[in-house]
């Protein structure tokens, strides 16, 4: 591991300052993935600017409705809060479903948006990766992939972004506060994730020497009815093969409002919106809730390894919404 | 701004504090065993895989491994040298004893911190991914096997000691929530459902 110098900010100001001072500068939130890539030489800082003290630990209701939810709020702390299990329960069910208790005791909510591929090529220094080492090439398109992406990948990389709390926040609409050295702004999660284009390497459209301060859910009666349902290779504590976030308002058996976001299928959590405009105002049927999944799906351009995941989310998004359906008739 | 590689730091582990320079790259694992001598939390994958370095920071598990040192400063660490009440082991160390869970033991230290969160954590009232139905109004779901097992599952066991385990930790949560109700405390908080788990003091003990 490369050395590295360390402090700690103790507002968001002097943290955005900090890091100004030196452009090897990263934030240390809970560390999680960042440590684990420094001793890899993934990432090689040579300054840490500690976050994780700054008081961004609170998730609050604001006048509006909207919950605020600060950006140094450790996982655990938003899965266990009454609010967020109260009105958006995937979003609940989508950080118990990552990582460990352990982890999700470390792990912050700005910390998990800017998370890593877990691309096994992208985590090997020894190997070739456009998103590491721009321009070295993608060995995941003909290698390893029966893990990586079926929706809008580019023959530069075919990687998938691993969180599952940001497919419950891209259902919900989740806008991203920042503060930069110009002061605070704000960027909805649906522009916060780069496509991945010829520039894997550039990921998020954050500012330079921005830091995440907060997410903003705003008010939205249809996610108090939500799940999150996510298939994975082992029981427990292991990334997605493909996961759903899933909303459904149903009445006299027509779609109301419905929302749905996929994980593990792009490099960005996947808001399905092709498929919400296919539903909504149709009735709420598994046929129904077929033909929508098939319409996002139609874009889908699954590798060589990866094309399970094509049926994979069909098969989701049709038992998700049957079962939140089923729900909304008792 | 040139700040320096190392860092005089002071780190408070089971009470006791201990000063010491670190290379800033020096996790939280690697300065217990190496600098403070305490080799009871183990190394395993030494990436936050396998659950071996368990410990509690300000009263919560975590994986010692991913944990800067110099960031831990000013926190509460507590170790599984911490855990017992002198000669006394701890509620949940005497249950994997009790059960037999355990086979080389190299897992244990871990196992043990983090099944003292979980039996914390579920009398906070914290859901797990196998909680059913996670409306706070609901209140905590039994911590049968199931639970155990999704709670416990950042823990790997390479001997396969899971059954014992889960008995273990099931035992130890049992004479936990007896302890407590005869302290006349009604949690599991069903209530309000808000978990708290101790975010501060020298470690988090199951025993009132």
């Amino acid at each position: 591991m490369r050395e590295f110098g360390y402090m700690r900010a103790t507002d968001v100001t002097e943290a955005v300052s900090l890091l100004a001072t030196d452009p090897e500068a990263r934030f240390l939130g809970g560390g999680t993935n960042l440590v684990d890539l420094m001793k890899t030489g993934v990432e090689n800082p040579a300054l840490l600017i500690d976050v994780r003290e700054l008081p961004l630990d609170r998730i609050e209701v604001a006048d509006d409705g909207a919950l605020k939810i600060g950006a140094t709020v450790t996982n655990s702390d938003l899965a266990a809060d009454p609010e967020v299990r109260r009105r958006y329960p995937a979003l609940a069910q989508a950080v118990l479903a990552g990582a460990s208790g352990q982890l999700r005791n470390m792990a912050t909510v700005g910390g998990n948006l800017l998370q890593r591929t877990r691309c096994g090529y992208f985590g090997d220094t020894t190997q070739p990766c456009n998103k590491r080492v721009p321009g070295s090439g993608c060995p995941a398109l003909t290698g390893e992939h029966h893990n990586h992406a079926i929706l809008d990948w580019s023959e530069h990389c075919v990687a998938t972004h691993p969180s599952d709390m940001g497919v419950a926040l891209a259902a919900f609409d989740a806008v991203v506060s920042v503060h930069t050295a110009d002061g605070p702004a704000e960027l909805p999660l649906s522009e916060f994730y780069l496509p991945v284009g010829d520039t894997p390497h550039r990921e998020t459209a954050l500012p330079p020497g921005a830091l995440i301060t907060g997410v903003t859910l705003p008010a939205a009666p249809v996610a108090a009815r939500s799940r999150y349902r996510k298939v994975r290779e082992r029981a427990s504590y292991a990334f997605a093969n493909g996961s759903i976030a899933a909303a459904l308002d149903v009445e006299d058996g027509t779609v109301r409002d419905v929302r749905l976001a996929f994980g593990a299928v792009a490099s960005r959590p996947w808001r399905a919106r092709k498929a919400e405009q296919a539903l909504t105002g149709g009735p709420a049927t598994p046929e129904a809730f077929a033909a929508a999944a098939d319409a996002e799906l139609a874009a889908a351009r699954p590798l060589t390894h990866n094309g399970y995941k094509v049926p994979l989310i069909r098969n989701l998004v049709v038992a998700m919404l049957t079962e939140l359906t089923q729900e909304d008739a008792r | 701004m040139n700040p320096t590689k190392s860092s005089a730091i002071s780190l408070r582990v089971n009470g006791e504090t201990h000063s010491l320079t670190v290379d800033n790259r020096t996790t939280l694992l690697d300065a217990l065993r190496e600098h403070i001598d305490l080799t009871g939390t183990k190394k395993g994958c030494d990436q936050g895989q396998c659950g071996a370095c368990t410990v509690l920071l300000d009263g919560r598990r975590a994986n010692s491994c991913l944990q800067l040192a110099v960031a831990a400063e000013g926190r509460a660490v507590t170790t599984i040298e911490g855990m017992a009440d002198g000669e006394r082991l701890h509620p949940v160390q005497q249950a994997f004893l009790d059960f037999d869970g355990y086979q080389c033991g190299y897992c244990t230290p871990g196992q043990v911190c983090s099944a003292v969160a979980v039996i914390e954590e579920h009398a906070a009232g914290w859901p797990s991914a196998a909680t059913a139905d996670i409306r706070p109004e609901t209140g905590p779901p039994p911590l049968d096997d199931n639970e155990i097992r999704e709670r416990m599952s950042g823990n790997l066991c390479r001997c396969g000691a899971y059954v014992s385990i889960v008995r273990a930790v099931a035992e130890a949560a049992a004479q936990a929530a007896a302890v407590r109700e005869s302290a006349g405390d009604t949690t599991p908080d069903g209530g309000s459902g808000s978990g708290t788990v101790p975010a501060g003091g020298s470690g988090a003990r199951v025993t009132a």
